[in-house]
């Protein structure tokens, strides 16, 4: 079990070589990546900042909660800070399991936990020129409630 | 007593800094130096209800602060 912010390139296949193993029926990765439209608009880059000590923390409680909900301990995930170009991937996450039900669920709950609660943000860059920072969730919807974050909160596992 | 207020990303442009140390009073509460922050050049442009983690842990309006603490206004995440 690891977790990790970084201001390098995510290395997926060691991400999988962390996790796999002949215990393991199942490996999965999911990889988020820098997408070349948002909003209709033509997208050439990316900055990830972050509160730092907080995104590492909150990152490291989410994979715990992960690996005592789905009951494996096989999961590394790496995110990303700084520049980043179109394609590149801001966050990688490696989840094995002997079942492949499990996986994905400690899979899917780890992302949407990261995009609920982990204080990272980013400033969309444009073909155009401009830059905008992006709302909540890659879109301009409206940004989440106080009462989501801290719910999510308090259901965490000891 | 003193805290120290985190801004980020598009908190910290609209505020123009990302740190500002804040004198309290004893026994203030996160509403309290939300209410503060509200008189600053700039801090109409937050929302009124931000996310808030004292410490690096999220916080709600009543958590009691101490003298040194870290209260950081937490723009809408956007990881991944």
């Amino acid at each position: 079990m690891r977790s990790a912010i970084v201001e390098r390139t995510i290395d997926a296949a060691t991400l999988i070589a962390e996790v796999a193993s002949a215990t393991n029926g199942a490996t999965l990765l999911f990889l988020g990546t820098v997408r070349e439209t948002n909003d209709g608009r033509d997208v050439s880059g990316m900055d990830y900042t972050a509160y730092r000590g907080m995104a590492e923390r909150e990152l490291a409680d989410i994979v715990r909660e992960a690996s005592s909900r789905f009951e494996t301990a096989d999961i590394v995930v790496e995110h990303r800070l700084g520049t980043l170009g179109l394609g590149e991937t801001s966050v990688a996450i490696a989840v094995a399991h002997p079942h492949r039900g499990k996986a994905y669920d400690a899979n899917r709950y780890i992302i949407e936990e990261l995009k609920k609660r982990v204080p990272i943000w980013k400033l969309e860059h444009y073909v155009d020129g401009t830059r905008e920072w992006v709302a909540a969730d890659g879109s301009k919807r409206a940004p989440q409630g106080e009462a989501s974050v801290l719910k999510s909160e308090a259901r965490a596992e000891p | 007593m003193t805290v120290t207020v985190l801004l980020f990303a598009s908190y910290a442009e609209k505020l123009g800094k990302s740190s500002i140390p804040l004198e309290v009073a004893h026994g203030a509460t996160v509403g309290d130096v939300l209410t503060s922050l509200q008189r600053l050049p700039g801090a109409a442009r937050l929302p009124t209800e931000p996310l808030v983690a004292v410490n690096e842990r999220y916080a709600r309006r009543d958590h009691v602060l101490a003298s040194g603490d870290e209260v950081a206004i937490i723009p809408p995440v956007a990881g991944g």
